[in-house]
């Protein structure tokens, strides 16, 4: 049975789950069945975090392993590079240019990847990958909180489904006061 | 009406809709939110009890009264409440009783990955496994039926993939039950299992267990689907949904009741398919059952793994080797070389970290136990030497000093925690005269699963306000005289009474007081690093906040880099200020 098959990564606190939500949501109001997993608990202290989000007429498993994501959506430069290996060699990935170094990085020995390097592994992957401004573009309109909306607008031109219904949802899913600066940071992600 | 629901809320919502009136439980990833949904019902009372085993007895006793009854674990929670389950299995329970447990294949949160099946088996229980979030509202109404024809508690077993996935539930209405639970009567011979009692219930509950085989045969979930016979799967809870996507075309028994398990059935199924396999996470509970009655099983455990969780794509690889399919898709291999890991951390401001850093100052041996100060086994403090289950560490720091070595063990333990599991272990050591220092790190919430409310908390499940626990009075009762309360933010103070309660020699308990940063409102105020001043001795960076990274500044002496404060990250607890031996680190003036 054919599904659609997404994988959200960033970092705890990157609004990677309120992403994951609205993207499940539009799913359903497209008419599919829908299926989404997330890891709780010690996850959540400041660690690295992964949603999957599947479409489908008919879904039965809940999460897909290496290999089997259409769209990998990357909040974070350094967790796509974790991730990457979900992808389908078909498959997008669509990453916001931002660098979060972890502990390891910041008081400890390691080092972030290099661009290069970062570079290099998208070519190996995939021959469609987007690097976008996304951070950019939210903090642009007035606020970083805005990341995630911006890359689902991103994600969208690639799908299959109109755009009313990411809005309803979006509507549906945000507090009131900032809806219609999330209408624009959709927007602004369709265009990057 | 259909709604996205998580397992978790789903099972809150079948105990709503299903005419639970009574629910009680600790939280322990992943089962938290089940109880934290039933919450949201007024129509249902509910409770955090201070462990599962209190939990279940509570559950038990709600059930004697006539009632129907949700109790809710994780799955090491239930060898907690294992003595409760086991005694309720003998009494049976009157109303209707399931208890959920949630096991954690993968440990995403856990300090094992035990198979809970065995549990259904070893206490002579029915068990459930659903295996998405519809089922697990349906689950618990056809359990608690379950449970009121067949006077016995049933185990409804999740699993961190069905509790934490979301999928399409249908939302009903909440009914009330559809027989009326009987009235409590006074029957010893039933409820006091005295050994003469006990020995008249043994043989109804094997009379129980063969009426359940009969009824698991019609189990509306225990059901066949006929695909291509030359390959039949059998399959439970999510694994089921894993091999329904890598074998669309075989035929399939899945096993919605584990236990018993349906032998009818299952010989019917495997005698009109070619091959038979078995798809399961964990211990081959099923594969083990079917071997004993003879069948034939092709492909098992020695495929399928038996650690961790399962994903499409593992069923898929193993599923490949053992020849059952032809293809696996391609993984393209990225050379990204090691990648700096990004594992939980304790967050910045944490009253546990300085705690943990003054044990690792005074070289002691450190017995840890269950919650976010965990994490400081992890470098850079890298302080804790053992951690078992709730409530280990005070009993094993015990142990360690009676039988002496050389060091001296501390037990840490969190307020949370020591309630569940700290109060006899604590009166041990005073009792049997050792010279354990216990430290209580108390954050004033049970913090890792997500800040509930505790016996010392001051507030209820629901918010209502109540009794607060006195680990000072409760010392005290308890006989001992080294009781110290002390702020851990202020690390002269935490130093002298760690000092002083050691050089005691005598049982000890120290109490760590200050908030978990989520109970602020406001963070109390921000620090910056002195570059001047700053000679990048690297001292702050062994407190492990994630707030203080490497400046782009080097030292010119050691050519190491200084320290620098992320200003979006730091709280302000000023641990790094008291740190610092050459004063350049303070708090930022107002502007």
């Amino acid at each position: 049975m054919k599904t659609t098959n997404f994988a959200l990564v960033g970092v705890g606190g990157q609004g990677v789950l309120l992403a994951s939500d609205i993207l499940a949501e539009v799913g359903v109001q497209a008419g599919l069945d829908v299926k989404k997993s997330e890891v709780h608990g010690m996850a959540q202290r400041g660690g690295s975090v992964l949603s999957q989000i599947i479409w489908g007429d008919k879904v039965y498993a809940p999460l897909q392993g290496k290999g089997d994501v259409d769209y990998l959506v990357s909040f974070e430069l350094l967790e796509t590079l974790r991730w990457l290996e979900f992808l389908k060699p078909t498959g997008i990935a669509i990453v916001n240019e931002q660098r979060l170094p972890p502990l390891a990085v910041s008081s400890g020995g390691m080092e972030y990847p290099a661009q290069e390097t970062i570079e290099r592994a998208l070519g190996q992957a995939t021959k469609e990958y987007y690097v976008v401004p996304a951070l950019a573009k939210a903090q642009e309109l007035g606020t970083e909180r805005a990341t995630n909306v911006v890359l689902l607008g991103a994600l969208s031109r690639h799908l299959d489904v109109p755009e009313k219904h990411w809005l309803n949802v979006i509507e549906e899913r945000v507090p009131k006061k900032y809806v219609e600066l999330n209408r624009t940071a959709f927007a602004a992600g369709r265009q990057l | 009406m259909k709604a996205l629901l998580s397992g978790n809320e789903a099972v809150a919502r079948g105990a709503y809709e299903s005419g639970v009136v009574f629910a009680s439980a600790y939280p322990g990833t992943p089962s938290t939110e089940i109880l934290e949904n039933v919450a949201k019902y007024d129509e249902i009372y509910s409770e955090w009890s201070p462990n599962e085993k209190v939990a279940l007895d509570v559950g038990i006793g709600a059930a004697y009264a006539g009632k129907r009854v949700l109790v809710a674990m994780k799955h090491v929670g239930l060898n907690v409440a294992a003595e409760a389950l086991f005694y309720s299995s003998y009494t049976g329970i009157n109303g209707a009783l399931v208890i959920v447990t949630a096991d954690d294949p993968g440990m995403h949160s856990s300090q094992n990955e035990q198979d809970n099946r065995h549990y259904a088996k070893f206490a002579k229980v029915p068990m459930l496994e659903p295996t998405d979030s519809q089922e697990s509202k349906e689950f618990v109404g056809l359990g608690l039926e379950i449970s009121e024809r067949f006077d016995t508690p049933v185990l409804l077993r999740m699993t961190t993939r069905v509790c934490h996935s979301m999928s399409v539930v249908e939302l009903e209405e909440r009914k009330a039950a559809e027989s009326e639970p009987l009235a409590y009567e006074h029957n010893p011979q039933k409820y006091a299992m005295l050994p003469a009692f006990a020995r008249l219930r043994h043989p109804i509950i094997e009379q129980r267990l063969k009426d359940l085989a009969e009824y698991t045969e019609s189990f509306p979930y225990n059901k066949i689907e006929w695909g291509d016979k030359s390959l039949g799967v059998v399959a439970n809870g999510v694994s089921y949904q894993y091999a329904r996507e890598v074998f669309p075309e075989a035929s399939f028994l899945r096993l919605g009741m584990s236990w018993p398990m349906p032998e009818g059935l299952i010989r019917e199924f495997a005698s009109k398919v070619d091959k038979l396999v078995v798809v399961e996470e964990l211990d081959p509970f099923i594969e083990e059952h079917l071997k004993m009655m003879g069948i034939e099983v092709a492909v098992g455990k020695e495929y399928f793994p038996i650690l961790g969780e399962f994903n499409p794509r593992i069923v898929r690889e193993a599923a490949y080797k053992a020849g059952l399919v032809d293809e696996l898709a391609e993984v393209r291999k990225v050379d990204v070389g090691d990648l700096p890991p990004r594992p939980p951390v304790m967050c910045a401001g944490c009253p546990h970290r300085p705690v943990y850093y003054m044990l690792k100052k005074h070289g002691l041996v450190v017995n840890g136990d269950i919650g976010c100060y965990a994490l400081a086994a992890l470098a850079p403090l890298g302080t804790i030497d053992t951690i078992g289950c709730m409530g280990a560490s005070i009993g094993v720091a015990h142990g360690m000093n009676k039988a002496g070595f050389e060091g001296r063990a501390v037990a840490t333990v969190g307020d949370s925690t020591f309630w569940h599991a700290g109060m006899p272990p604590l009166l041990n050591v005073i009792y049997n005269k050792s010279n354990t220092v216990t430290v209580i790190v108390d954050n004033q919430t049970t913090a890792m699963t997500g800040h509930q409310n505790h016996p010392s908390t001051g507030r209820t499940l629901k918010g209502e306000e109540t009794a607060r626990g006195d680990f000072e009075a409760l010392a005290r009762a308890m006989g001992y005289e080294e009781v110290r309360t002390v702020n851990p933010l202020n690390l002269k103070e935490l130093e002298e009474a760690l000092t002083t309660s050691l050089e005691s020699n005598k049982p000890a308990v120290l109490i760590s007081r200050s908030p978990c940063v989520f109970l602020y409102k406001e963070r109390p105020a921000l620090h910056e690093v002195d570059l001047e001043r700053c000679n990048a001795c690297g001292r702050c960076f062994e407190i492990g906040c994630p707030a203080i990274i490497r400046s782009s500044e080097i030292a010119e002496k050691t050519g190491k880099a200084k320290a620098e404060i992320n200003t979006i990250l730091c709280f302000g607890c000023a641990v790094c200020e008291q740190v610092c031996a050459r004063k350049a680190i303070h708090m930022v003036e107002e502007q």
